[in-house]
């Protein structure tokens, strides 16, 4: 093992370990009550012992959140070749889509609990909807932004209109894609939580919220942990996709 | 008749069309004519902006033009047309296709990816010294191996014209060098015509059969200035006398130096 590859493993674990030591120490020398901050041996223990809630409660709003970045994928991306490829459609629909994205999602929360009741719709709904607009953005502008020598190269050898789109634009495209796909499935973990918030009666969100309501910060916190565990296989997850789908994109960052 | 026929070509870009603050009309290109025989290379020569790119869109059918005839192989020219293979300075490979699959991409748009057409790609690979690459990605291979692979991809439908804008333009003077021998080779192989752009002189001599020297205003072709270097040339021919004499006629026909008349006799004074 060369000494580059032991400092990128043994460094980021000391950093943890001294961030972990000085909370344990604040919590010491404050004396704080563990239902203001607990210290992370607290937490530690909060997870271990209902790791099977978190688990059960993590399954039901990982499940909202992939449901509603599906759907964001489905409906997004579509829509965005509509509106890269057809001066008409754009002309329709952008300002729309443009005005919409300054709307803050999270604020129609409480309306979408009207609609769609405390089930996972909503969740799923305001998921999608926060998902949904770096997904159309990034989209377009992938679509809209081919080297021109390609389209060139394309039109010089009379290709359709279809061969353009399935052979030049679309993967040309697909990095800007899955930079939107990852913005989108992190957005969309905090969406399935709001939904949680506002009005649900499962998922960690809304076990985030009764730890609170009882005072057992601990458990809060356990919750916290185990969105974010959450949060990041969800991210994973684009990232593996990314692999499947586009193993040509060049490593991110070179090394020389 | 000659392969190639351009015939009074003139593009005029309308005020309208330009970008605002456009007092006139734009004329991109005044009055081009001249002619090429097959297996010939033509190098168009001049500084941006002098319309020798937009006379090569025009020939490719890329760009139309305000009026004039352009004939290739007989054919008026109205649109692309399968006959010509176009490259680009940037090699515009794509990142998503191996080495093979990019020199094979004309193939698929014309739906004749088949056997015959994989051998000919791995002898065209192989001519430009690229065998062994065919399964590599474009990002893994230095500027002038990308190019060469974006030559292939011109060659691979057997076109009778090559169309090459600026080919060479962003690689170092070495590589540059090579890729002008290695173009004189293909040429040798396939007989196809090359219509090259460049603003290298001495790049546009030691390749072509004729050089067209652009002005830029009024944007037209100042100077058709046939070269007589003979079929086989090496690096050393840019140090003979015909050489020279063409570079100075050329820089005379650009206005970087005065008549060579004049000159000489300043020296004698």
């Amino acid at each position: 093992m060369n000494r580059s590859s032991f400092e990128r493993i043994f460094y980021p674990f000391l950093g943890l370990f001294l961030v972990l030591s000085f909370w344990q120490l604040v919590c010491i020398a404050w004396k704080m009550p563990s239902a203001v901050l607990p210290t992370p041996i607290d937490v530690a223990m909060a997870i271990q012992k209902h790791w099977v809630t978190l688990l059960v409660e993590g399954w039901i709003t990982l499940k909202a959140t992939l449901y509603g970045f599906a759907l964001a994928l489905i409906l997004g991306i579509p829509l965005a070749v509509g509106v890269a490829l057809f001066p008409r459609i754009n002309l329709m629909f952008y300002p729309i889509l443009i005005a919409l994205q300054s709307v803050p999602k999270v604020a129609l929360a409480p309306i979408l609990l009207v609609w769609l009741g405390i089930g996972i719709e909503s969740k799923l709904a305001i998921a999608w909807l926060v998902a949904f607009f770096p997904i159309i953005v990034d989209t377009s502008a992938g679509l809209q932004s081919t080297p021109r020598e390609l389209l060139e190269l394309a039109r010089s050898l009379r290709s359709s209109r279809w061969q353009t789109f399935t052979m030049v634009q679309f993967p040309a495209a697909l990095p800007f894609i899955v930079t939107g796909a990852k913005v989108a499935v992190t957005l969309a973990v905090i969406g399935a939580v709001i939904g949680e918030f506002v009005g649900a009666s499962e998922g960690l969100g809304f076990l985030l919220l009764s730890a609170t309501s009882q005072i057992n910060t601990a458990l809060a916190f356990a919750s916290l942990f185990a969105l974010s565990i959450m949060g990041m296989l969800a991210y994973l997850l684009v990232v593996f996709v990314e692999k499947l789908l586009a193993p040509w994109l060049p490593p991110e960052i070179p090394h020389h | 008749m000659p392969f190639g026929i351009i015939k009074n070509a003139r593009k005029v870009f309308p005020q309208n069309q330009l970008s605002k603050g456009a007092k006139q009309d734009l004329i991109a290109l005044d009055d081009a004519s001249f002619e090429f025989e097959e297996g010939e290379i033509v190098s168009l020569l001049g500084p941006s902006g002098c319309g020798k790119t937009t006379l090569l869109r025009i020939i490719a059918g890329l760009l139309s033009r305000t009026s004039g005839e352009v004939t290739i192989g007989g054919k008026s020219i109205d649109g692309p047309y399968e006959d010509y293979g176009f490259i680009f300075q940037s090699p515009g490979l794509m990142p998503w296709r191996s080495v093979i699959d990019n020199v094979l991409f004309p193939m698929d748009v014309l739906k004749s990816n088949d056997a015959n057409a994989k051998t000919r790609a791995m002898d065209l690979l192989q001519l430009v010294g690229l065998n062994g690459f065919e399964k590599a990605r474009p990002h893994q291979l230095s500027g002038g191996m990308q190019q060469r692979v974006s030559l292939c991809r011109a060659l691979i439908h057997k076109p009778k014209l090559l169309l090459m804008d600026e080919p060479f333009g962003a690689l170092d003077e070495l590589t540059r060098m090579e890729m002008n021998d290695l173009l004189l080779r293909i040429r040798r192989e396939t007989h196809a015509s090359v219509l090259f752009v460049t603003h290298s002189i001495s790049e546009a001599i030691y390749l072509a059969d004729k050089v067209l020297v652009f002005s830029s205003r009024p944007a037209r072709i100042a100077l058709n200035l046939p070269i007589d270097l003979g079929n086989e040339r090496s690096q050393s021919t840019r140090f003979t006398n015909a050489f020279m004499q063409a570079e100075r006629r050329a820089s005379e026909a650009l206005g970087i130096i005065k008549p060579e008349v004049a000159v000489s006799q300043g020296s004698q004074a």
